[in-house]
């Protein structure tokens, strides 16, 4: 691997700016009616009336083919909308994974069937999926998960298990889940990808209260759930491929270094237009990553949008841009103290208390820092 | 075209670039073959337009040109010699067809100070910043004082003889226009300098052996290899982004942003180079100083890390709470085709 071809000139295709220009005025009407405290929470703020009207917008499953609700824009159509709304803190937690995720999943491994009955929905902004991955005992080991679909005689499943740290399980309409399907299997064979409506009888949704005291996360089990045929997603035990192969979109997005954003905001806000020299040094530096981390992250997308699967350079994008956001707290802490008084500095204060308490999760969720760094260490060749 | 001036460059290099040669550099030898290969080559004017003489290449492809000589430590002025090129093309001047050609930012009354390969050159385009004019200056009968970077690598004080100046005119460029240009430069000798520092430390670590396996084996080297590498990729795509918007003068906030982290990223990068290599990359023996003296040389040239970090600070600051998105996306022109 060359590890200077991994990322070429930062180019988005030229015919984005209205729709740029449109998502933009909406949220600059919108955002009165949200105060910091609230955007601050990024992409784990939940409002289902807002992805409705997103979707009423057309601006979910822009990758999608129109035939199913899409609407056969590129991934840069996809990465404008997505850096717009995370640049405001909207709320977009609801909709997010099966945006991002569960849709071109759906879209490329499911049947006829699972197309019609799923990515409309998904396109409205009215059908929401959380990813089970996580069990008690299968954290960053993830090819040990044992949760257990065993195929019956009629050709239905039977669901037995526990998912956990699954963000969102008790607000959305379906998960889809890692699991064994071969029992006989080991590692990274015999798993397979599963949807489960998670209404079904034997599932049972338990909030886990995180230390900033919200319950974005969940312990889900599975008590006998009686899954039908078609709740197999792809081939069967092809899950571990079909889940890993999602990564690089998963990896290198917007949301992987505008976590912290409001918060950034804030702080030039507070900091008001005559800085002194610590203060200009330290928010010019923020700005210089986070220009750094756009050029990245839209490099990838232009070589998602060929073809490829750029594993290594979004692992890198993850690594540096989740680094970046816990260091706007690190910079915040540093100039608190040296804020004007009044309205602003007092908003950036709890702001700061909000997204200090979030940090510790932005280089866990989507694969550990140490997970990653191993991954890029095998890209580089050492083994 | 990118392809062709990186296929070029990038052969060139390795073909002439040896420790021997770098070390016979750092004692003052001036390597005058290779600047005759680069001549040849056409290089030094890749970014003047086609009617001035030169190559009409964008800068996002020189950007390649540039990343090769930090990767190989090369040990002639080619960055500086194609901006300041540019720079007389900008300004509408000619560039001189041959001859080692260098730029500076000072009085063409007093002495320059900082001048690359000073005593090299025949040639310095200096940004006058009493006069506002760019002008060309003939080096000969120039008085030099020779001094240099940790690197080894000349940067000298000039006194111009009299009757020096060749060409003058006035320009519409940026009162800062050169030492824009020089960070930008340096952004992407970093770059490449990084990621050569990356593949030496990565195969390092797979040959020496301690404890009966390979230093590569441990998660401890291999997290150290891959921050090294993230470090790397960082600096290359924010110069990347600091070349595709230069147009043809260097692009403020991209360059800002490009020299801060490169220049954050070569000090994180030598440090971990030196802690994989150990005590044989403190050697002069060992080739791996090369690298990491000059990367130092480089993050402090044409401004710190900081500079330009304090410089975008209050660019940022002024734009306000809700000016910075803006003047984030904008930073890429989403019409721009390099």
């Amino acid at each position: 691997m060359n590890l200077l071809d991994q990322f070429g000139p930062p180019v988005l295709p030229s015919g984005l700016e209205p729709l740029r220009a449109a998502v933009r005025a909406f949220l600059t009407d919108w955002a009165p009616s949200y105060p910091a405290e609230k955007r601050a929470l990024s992409w784990m703020g939940f409002d289902a009336d807002f992805s409705r009207l997103l979707g009423t917008k057309g601006w979910l499953g822009l990758s999608i083919p129109k035939q199913y609700g899409g609407h056969d824009a590129s991934p840069f159509e996809r990465f404008v909308v997505s850096e717009e709304l995370l640049a405001a803190g909207a709320p977009v937690t609801a909709h997010w994974i099966a945006d991002r995720q569960s849709a071109p999943l759906i879209l490329r491994h499911g049947t006829d069937a699972q197309k019609e009955r799923y990515l409309p929905a998904i396109c409205a902004g009215e059908m929401y999926f959380c990813i089970g991955m996580s069990e008690p005992a299968s954290g960053s080991d993830l090819a040990s998960v044992r949760t257990r679909a065993d195929r019956q005689a009629d050709g239905s499943w039977l669901l037995n298990g526990r998912k956990v740290w699954t963000t969102n399980a008790d607000r959305c309409h379906f998960m889809i889940a890692l699991v064994r399907t071969d029992p006989a299997s080991e590692r990274q064979a015999g798993l397979s990808q599963i949807i489960v409506d998670l209404t079904l009888p034997g599932v049972m949704i338990r909030p886990i209260k995180d230390l900033s005291g919200h319950e974005h996360f969940n312990e889900v089990t599975f008590d006998d759930v009686r899954l039908d045929a078609d709740a197999l997603i792809g081939v069967e035990g092809d899950g571990w491929a079909q889940a890993t192969s999602e990564l690089a979109f998963e990896r290198s997005g917007p949301e992987r270094f505008l976590s912290a954003m409001t918060l950034f905001r804030c702080l030039v806000g507070a900091v008001g237009p005559t800085p002194d020299a610590r203060q200009a040094m330290e928010i010019g530096r923020l700005a210089a990553w986070l220009v750094s981390l756009r050029s990245m992250s839209i490099s990838v997308t232009a070589q998602l949008a060929s073809g490829e699967d750029p594993v290594w350079a979004a692992s890198c994008v993850k690594d540096l841009g989740t680094g970046y956001e816990q260091d706007t707290v690190e910079v915040a802490m540093r100039l608190i103290d040296s804020l004007p008084p009044g309205e602003q500095a007092a908003t950036t204060r709890r702001v700061l208390a909000i997204v200090q308490s979030m940090a510790p999760s932005f280089s866990l969720r989507g694969g550990t820092r140490e997970i990653l760094r191993g991954i890029l260490a095998r890209g580089l060749g050492v083994r | 075209m990118r392809t062709l001036l990186q296929d070029s460059i990038e052969r060139l290099l390795a073909d002439s670039v040896t420790p021997d040669l770098l070390r016979a550099a750092e004692t003052g030898v001036w390597s005058a073959d290779l600047w005759a290969e680069i001549e040849a080559l056409g290089l030094p004017l890749a970014a003047v337009p086609e009617d001035l003489g030169g190559t009409g290449a964008s800068w996002s492809d020189i950007f390649v040109v540039v990343r090769a000589c930090g990767a190989a430590s090369a040990p002639v002025p080619l960055p500086e010699a194609i901006l300041a090129n540019s720079l007389l093309a900008t300004a509408g001047l000619t560039p001189p067809e041959s001859g080692v050609i260098v730029f500076a930012a000072g009085s063409a009354g007093g002495p320059i100070t900082d001048v690359p390969w000073g005593r090299h050159a025949q040639w310095l385009v200096l940004q006058d910043t009493d006069a506002g004019r760019l002008a060309l200056h003939s080096l000969t009968g120039a008085q030099v004082v020779t001094d240099s970077n940790v690197a080894g690598e000349p940067r000298d004080t000039v006194t111009l003889a009299s009757g020096s100046l060749m060409a003058d005119a006035a320009i519409s460029v940026s009162t800062d226009a050169a030492i824009r240009g020089g960070a930008m430069l340096r952004s992407a000798q970093m770059a490449g300098g990084l990621g050569r520092l990356t593949e030496l430390s990565a195969d390092y670590a797979n040959e020496r052996v301690q404890f009966g396996r390979p230093i590569g084996k441990f998660q401890a080297v291999q997290q150290q290899l891959a921050l090294l590498a993230t470090q790397a990729a960082a600096a290359v795509a924010a110069a990347e982004a600091a070349f595709l918007m230069a147009a043809p003068e260097a692009d403020f906030l991209t360059t800002a942003s490009a020299k801060a982290v490169s220049g954050e990223a070569a000090g994180k990068g030598a440090a971990i180079a030196h802690a994989v290599f150990g005590a044989i990359g403190f050697t002069h023996e060992h080739s791996l100083h090369f690298l990491t003296r000059r990367l130092w040389a480089w993050r402090a040239e044409y401004g710190s890390d900081a500079f330009w970090a304090e410089r975008l600070g209050h660019a940022i600051a002024e734009a306000g709470d809700d000016g910075l998105w803006p003047l984030v996306t904008d930073a890429f022109a989403e019409t721009s085709n390099p």
